[in-house]
């Protein structure tokens, strides 16, 4: 392997393991925090013990997303020196601002909610976990505006030697279309994500018929959360295609595998083969239309084939492959949008058993949102993949490749080394990670008369 | 000031504030073992900290991203030059990071027995490698004309840079066992006391030895001496005080050392930011590794906007858990966790 392989396999395996925690502790900060407002509304006591128990899982994640978050900071430098250099100018701007306006933000009102349930009067302590939840959610979107900016850069002008990239436009930058959506999306996704979780716990105790009072409470909640939630991501992941398909063709043209220009353009649900070596894949079950509605939202839209881009392309910046990864893309994509229409589905059950009191004792029910935990990692994690994929072989679409992103000092050996290290560590975190959770989510809730007795700050800390 | 100049001072600004205030961090993680004296007093040294650390290392965060930002040259540069100590680092803080989160949420001696090696561990080699990191943009490291690191893991290993982390753990174990000499009761604060007069002599003669290393590096005219002799002078103050009841001026005389070591590893180097070994052609500068002055206008604007606020509530933070806090302020069945 060479060194840009390692150092890309090494960028996306952090990348996607940390950002299974993002969205994660985005979705539960806002979980715990509305909780904690119904409490502080109406006083109910199972409302308290919700929002320390998800509060609870919500710190154990902060905790390796935080850290796995430093890695990423650190591995531009580290691993992308070149990139680092040609882009600092403008990417290294929303970096630190959202180091400024957001972790600090999230970090410190995290302490103060954590250790200040008895030092704090009721209303600030409330307010500290909101501050929380808007500092997860304010640092997404400065890393969103600088990941758009990757995929749709804006705002910029080359140096005259061509070496940089320099900022002319902060706010060009900032209101980038593609981070618009892309941003929306993303928060959206989170929210799903907290719900997901909310759920598929409360499944858990109802089915082991702990307390079964406050879990179809929580249960309710979640469900609540979902259903708009997911509406939103799959309306905003749509409008952000659209725009993908205005300023990277090639991104869309891949998840479809669509090799010659198309219009109007199916889309097929399935297909055997395909692949950047098999042009003639059999597609199974295409819906007509489709592709064109999803890509630039018309009926008969036109989308242009990747034998097209592909010669569009090398006659603009030079003889080259230009065409992603198409397995990856065309499966990223329908993993994505099939289990986000999955995660709906099962919302949808969960409002139709909620409205007619059923859902405690909704068996299947119960045991498939127990095993739906999964699915929104999964579709998180191939959202990323989509996107990121279908930049290739660019770092900066049409600006820098990614084979010339790479620190030109750092040796293969050293990345063999990194590479492990992280693996190894990774592996281990995530199962100290998975255990905790497991062993705190399966945990009979003290019962409430002795609960409300005790500090709930002691609960929580160290 | 220029706008460059100003943006070096703000980027010391952040790396002394990150050193002075994860450093009673770093310090109370290598010593909670030692002062605790038990399980309950291990956990008040932790408690201690707890609401703290995690907005401490935020710092660390922005002063590598403002790097990032305001020089993009710089940070590539020491970034990918210093690999693998960066990545021992990252393995470092990770470490100690989750050890503080997860070492109570289960019970069990050998559970915990983990989590505090992990913290140790983690809360030693930080200083040490953020020491040798920073010692070595002073020393000199190869560097060539395209500004990329052309050395080896050895040049990264040279006495004075191996000495700046030793000087650096040993500042943040004093450091840390001030604090919680201010910050615990009892049993603890006995046993904090007592070891930050132990370190304290070490510390010194550390101190002592950096401050004439450095001075003689940087090689500058006397006024550029203040830092060092500033350095000397707070952490031979920190040693006479600790032990003498006087809790608080012992802290301020370690903060103080800190920020001057730093102040002056940052004073030897301006207006370079990374020495070349290769002749003072290739080194780094304020000026050939800055961003252009349209985004450090908009990184000004940011910072002194947003700054100040940040500034206000970390410092509210400090008020609220202002309490000292004893063996007796922590449960003593571990139920942490359960909701």
């Amino acid at each position: 392997m060479s060194t840009v392989d390692l150092a890309r396999l090494q960028f996306a395996g952090t990348s996607i393991y940390h950002f299974l925690f993002v969205p994660l502790t985005i979705g539960l900060a806002f979980v715990t925090a509305l909780l904690q407002t119904s409490w502080h509304r109406r006083g109910r006591a199972e409302d308290l013990r919700l929002t320390r128990f998800f509060g609870t899982l919500l710190v154990i994640n902060v905790a390796v997303g935080v850290v796995t978050g430093l890695v990423q900071e650190f591995q531009f430098g580290m691993n992308w020196s070149a990139y680092s250099r040609f882009v600092g100018d403008v990417f290294g701007a929303p970096l630190a601002i959202e180091g400024l306006a957001a972790f600090f933000l999230e970090s410190v009102f995290l302490g103060l909610w954590l250790f200040g349930w008895d030092r704090l009067p009721r209303r600030v302590h409330l307010a500290t976990i909101w501050a929380v939840a808007l500092g997860a959610a304010l640092s997404a979107a400065f890393i969103m505006a600088a990941n758009s900016w990757m995929q749709r850069p804006v705002g910029y002008q080359l140096t005259a030697a061509g070496g940089k990239a320099t900022l002319t436009d902060i706010w060009a930058v900032l209101t980038n279309i593609v981070f618009l959506w892309a941003y929306l999306h993303v928060l959206a996704a989170s929210l799903v994500t907290g719900g997901v979780v909310v759920l598929a716990v409360s499944a858990w105790q109802l089915r082991r018929r702990s307390d079964p009072a406050m879990f179809e409470r929580s249960a309710r909640f979640a469900v609540v959360v979902l259903i708009p939630a997911t509406m939103l991501v799959l309306f905003f992941g749509g409008r952000l295609g659209i725009n993908e398909t205005k300023y990277q063709p090639m991104k869309i043209a891949a998840a479809e595998g669509q090799w010659d220009t198309c219009q109007p353009c199916a889309f097929s649900v399935f297909q055997i083969g395909g692949g950047n070596n098999d042009p003639t894949p059999t597609k199974i079950i295409e819906i007509p239309h489709l592709l064109s509605v999803l890509a630039t939202g018309t009926w008969n839209g036109q989308v242009v084939g990747l034998n097209e881009l592909q010669a569009q392309y090398q006659q603009q910046y030079g003889p080259g492959n230009y065409i992603p990864n198409i397995f990856i893309q065309y499966w990223s994509m329908r993993v994505m949008a099939y289990l986000g229409t999955l995660v709906l589905l099962l919302s949808l059950w969960g409002a139709w058993l909620v409205w007619r009191k059923r859902i405690a004792g909704a068996k299947w029910f119960l045991r498939l949102a127990v095993w739906a935990a999964v699915l929104p990692f999964l579709m998180n994690t191939a959202g990323w993949m989509l996107t990121e994929n279908g930049r290739q072989p660019w770092i900066v679409q049409g600006l820098q490749k990614v084979e010339d992103a790479v620190s030109p000092s750092v040796s293969a050996t050293q990345i063999v080394i990194s590479l492990s290290v992280f693996a190894l560590l990774y592996v281990a975190l995530a199962a100290v990670d998975a255990f905790l959770m497991f062993r705190f989510a399966r945990m009979q809730l003290t019962p409430a008369a002795a609960g409300e007795d005790e500090s709930p700050a002691l609960h929580f800390t160290y | 000031m220029t706008l460059v100049t100003f943006w070096f001072a703000v980027l010391v600004v952040l790396w002394t504030g990150f050193l002075v205030l994860e450093g009673f961090d770093f310090g109370v993680g290598m010593l909670h073992g030692v002062v605790g004296g038990g399980e309950a007093g291990r956990r008040a040294a932790i408690r201690a900290v707890g609401p703290l650390w995690d907005g401490n290392e935020v710092w660390l965060i922005v002063a590598a991203a403002g790097m990032f930002a305001a020089f993009p040259g710089w940070y590539a540069t020491m970034f990918s030059g210093f690999y693998l100590p960066l990545l021992l680092l990252l393995v470092a803080l990770i470490a100690r990071g989750v050890s503080f989160e997860f070492r109570g949420r289960r019970d069990g001696a050998r559970w915990r027995r983990t989590w505090d090696a992990a913290m140790t561990g983690g809360s030693l080699l930080a200083p040490l490698l953020i020491g040798v990191a920073l010692g070595n943009l002073l020393h000199g490291v190869p560097i060539g004309a395209d500004q990329e690191y052309t050395g080896d893991l050895a040049d990264l290993l040279n006495p004075y840079s191996l000495f700046t982390g030793v000087t650096f753990v040993l500042l943040c174990a004093l450091h840390g066992a001030t604090f919680l000499a201010l910050k615990t009761t009892g049993g603890v604060r006995l046993r904090a006391v007592r070891t930050a007069r132990r370190v304290a002599p070490l510390t010194v003669a550390a101190v002592l030895g950096f401050a004439v290393w450095t001075a003689v590096l940087a090689d500058k005219g006397l006024p550029a001496w203040l830092p060092e002799v500033v350095a000397v002078l707070a952490a031979a103050a920190a040693a006479w005080l600790v032990g003498r009841d006087r809790d608080g001026a012992a802290f301020t005389a370690t903060t103080v050392t800190i920020a001057m070591v730093v102040l002056s590893i940052f004073a030897g180097l301006y207006p370079r930011v990374m020495v070349s070994t290769a002749g003072s052609a290739t080194d780094l500068t304020v000026t050939n590794t800055a961003s252009s002055p349209y985004t450090l206008r908009v990184m000004t604007v940011v910072a002194a906007v947003l700054l100040p606020v940040v500034l206000a509530y970390q410092g509210w933070t400090y008020y609220v858990f202002r309490r000292r806090v004893g063996d007796l302020d922590v449960p003593a069945a571990s139920d942490a966790g359960r909701g």
